[in-house]
């Protein structure tokens, strides 16, 4: 009696060319806060510092916006802007991505890197951009953050670098895999010169990024609500089938578990940071005498 | 490896029931059919070897996946002329993926740590398929920093799918863990020799492969991520793993060409690889080649060579 049941075969209308996308209300251009799921316009986002009025959820902000709000007037002066990534495997339509990243983003690359002032106090710094192809590593990345803290090592200057990445850029293999060992060992190089290293962590971190420099830092400052880890949580899910608690690699879960130090709110991080390296002087830092 | 295990090997499995059917023939027959059998063998032995010479890239992922394969405590055994492992990172338990503690190798003390995977899939559940977790990590950190306080040399053996991906290695600090190992084998004050003998998947295998020579059999595979997570990421597709496996260029010739790898050991064709003396002598000797050219080298250099080694891995164009 049951039996056709078995039989019977399910079809599940095909959902693989839907686009997920934020729910936009068909007035105009609004949207709900991922966080609170209130409706907000562009312009109050824009108004409101790029934070939700009213949970003051943290939205991805570009690299550059990163490099203003934390440093000096003026005083950012760009470098390696000249490295540009190629197709070196041959990977499919890697060229075309690149293409298209370059064009919507402005950017060279996923991530910006030069020397600066954050308080008057000379630094190194770096911004990576999630809107250049999930600022994933390949060797540019991985290149311009090694040059950068061999720059910080070259003019005896504290490294700071804001964080976000998908992980190592799969399109150059194993060129990308070993970014991470090449910046580590970088790190390891500023640690023996004692300078200082402070990683911001923002919103997604995770990966190969997670798991070399950005966890490497002597300071490590999470943005709220950021998603930071090593697995990605929709393959958690599906690899162990159980369900993520609330809150699973928040900020506020890594602070909880011990792995950063500070979670501080974007609007005043530029302060945090001009306390950390007033801290940090009377070290090893300041211009060497030639 | 004589199995028939993989698609492509039913090309042959033919040949094969036909030897079967004919010595049983000539037994029945009380028929000598010696030389017939020789020939058959023969074009057998040479249909596998053409096959398994030009293997895809996505049956090398398969067959360095193989269970079959000799796993980490089998190097050891193999190796080894004494070894006590030891175990625990101290800090809060045993990772079962990851094997380590101290040997004589060719006369001399080292530290060996490696993946281990299980022999079947009750032992594999044991030690978690090989995927390690922050304890494994941390384990392997622990004994890097004894081998450095005594001076003693390093060998690694990689074989992992990939780190674990649960809940409790997150909540302990997996990310964390990976990033320590990496700095600490970037600069570790004696030589490291690291050798993918099968899967070497992503980070959690790089986190044990920074070293001052890596050694690759040659149907071993070493990849960003797995195929089937590239495919189902760019591809949207997890069954076009195949042509990932091509895209990723994660064999071993290939990453020698990229000079990430220092030199490839050829695998025997037709023998279970501890079976074969041919590639149990290439692979001691390889080892023991490497170990003494970096053991002779003064740390100042060994360190600035590792350094260079990794500094220079990458490809980009640079406008003036």
């Amino acid at each position: 009696m049951f039996k056709p049941a078995f039989n019977k075969k399910k079809t599940y209308i095909d959902l693989s060319g839907v686009k997920k996308s934020p729910p936009f209300d068909t007035r105009e251009g609004n949207f709900s806060c991922p966080a609170c799921s209130a409706w907000i316009s562009e312009a109050e986002k824009i108004q409101n510092n790029d934070l939700c009025p009213r949970c003051s959820h943290h939205f991805s902000v570009t690299a550059w916006e990163r490099i203003y709000s934390l440093c000096d007037e003026d005083s950012f002066d760009e470098w390696d802007a000249n490295l540009i990534s190629y197709n070196p495997l041959g990977f499919p339509d890697y060229e075309e991505k690149l293409d298209k990243a370059r064009e919507e983003t402005r950017l060279p690359e996923a991530i910006i890197t030069g020397r600066s002032k954050i308080g008057g106090v000379d630094v190194m710094v770096a911004a990576m951009d999630s809107r250049f192809m999930m600022a994933s590593m390949g060797s540019v990345v991985g290149e311009k953050i090694c040059r950068a803290i061999e720059g910080a090592i070259k003019y005896s200057l504290p490294f700071i670098i804001v964080c976000c990445s998908g992980g190592a850029r799969m399109q150059e293999g194993m060129l990308s895999l070993m970014q991470m060992g090449k910046t580590s060992a970088a790190v390891g190089r500023l640690n023996a010169a004692g300078l200082l290293f402070i990683s911001i962590l923002t919103h997604p971190t995770t990966g190969g990024v997670t798991a070399s420099f950005a966890s490497l830092a002597d300071i490590i400052i999470a943005e709220p609500g950021a998603l930071i880890g090593f697995t990605g949580p929709r393959v958690i899910e599906q690899t162990t089938g159980q369900k993520l608690p609330a809150g699973f690699q928040r900020s506020e879960f890594l602070l909880q578990h011990g792995m950063v130090d500070i979670v501080w709110p974007r609007l005043e991080m530029r302060s945090l940071l001009i306390r950390l390296l007033n801290l940090h002087q009377g070290g090893s830092h300041g211009e060497k005498q030639v | 490896m004589a199995r028939n295990k993989f698609d492509f090997e039913t090309t042959y499995k033919l040949l094969e029931n036909k030897l079967t059917e004919l010595k049983d023939l000539s037994v029945s027959l009380h028929c000598d059919f010696s030389s017939e059998i020789a020939n058959v063998e023969k074009r057998i032995n040479e249909l596998k070897e053409e096959r398994y010479k030009n293997l895809t890239p996505w049956e090398q992922v398969l067959i360095s996946r193989d269970l079959e394969r000799p796993m980490t405590r089998d190097y050891i055994e193999l190796l080894c002329t004494e070894f006590i492992e030891l175990h625990g990172d101290r800090l809060y338990g045993d990772d079962p993926a990851i094997v380590g503690g101290i040997g004589i190798f060719d006369g001399r003390s080292v530290t060996v740590i490696g993946h281990q995977k299980g022999k079947d899939t009750a032992d594999n559940i044991s030690h978690n398929f090989g995927m390690p977790r922050p304890e494994g990590y941390r384990k392997a950190y622990r004994l890097l920093k004894e081998a450095e306080k005594f001076g003693r040399p390093v060998l690694t053996f990689i074989n992992t799918p990939g780190a674990d991906p649960g809940i409790g290695a997150e909540e302990r600090g997996q990310a964390w863990a990976i990033s320590q190992l990496l700095l600490c084998l970037s600069n570790i004050k004696v030589p490291v020799v690291s050798v993918i003998t099968g899967e070497g998947g992503s980070g959690g295998a790089l986190a044990l492969t920074i070293a001052d020579r890596i050694l690759m059999l040659s149907n071993a595979v070493f990849s960003v991520a797995s195929p089937e997570t590239c495919a189902s990421i760019l591809l949207r597709d997890i069954k076009r793993a195949d042509e990932m496996a091509a895209a990723l260029k994660l064999n071993a010739a290939y990453l020698k060409d990229l000079e990430i790898v220092d030199e490839v050991i050829d695998e025997p064709v037709n023998e279970h690889l501890l079976d074969s003396p041919d590639f149990v002598i290439s692979l001691e000797s390889s080892i023991k080649k490497h170990l003494d050219e970096v053991c002779s080298q003064t740390i100042v250099e060994l360190l600035e060579q590792r350094y260079l080694r990794l500094r220079n891995i990458g490809k980009f164009y640079e406008d003036i």
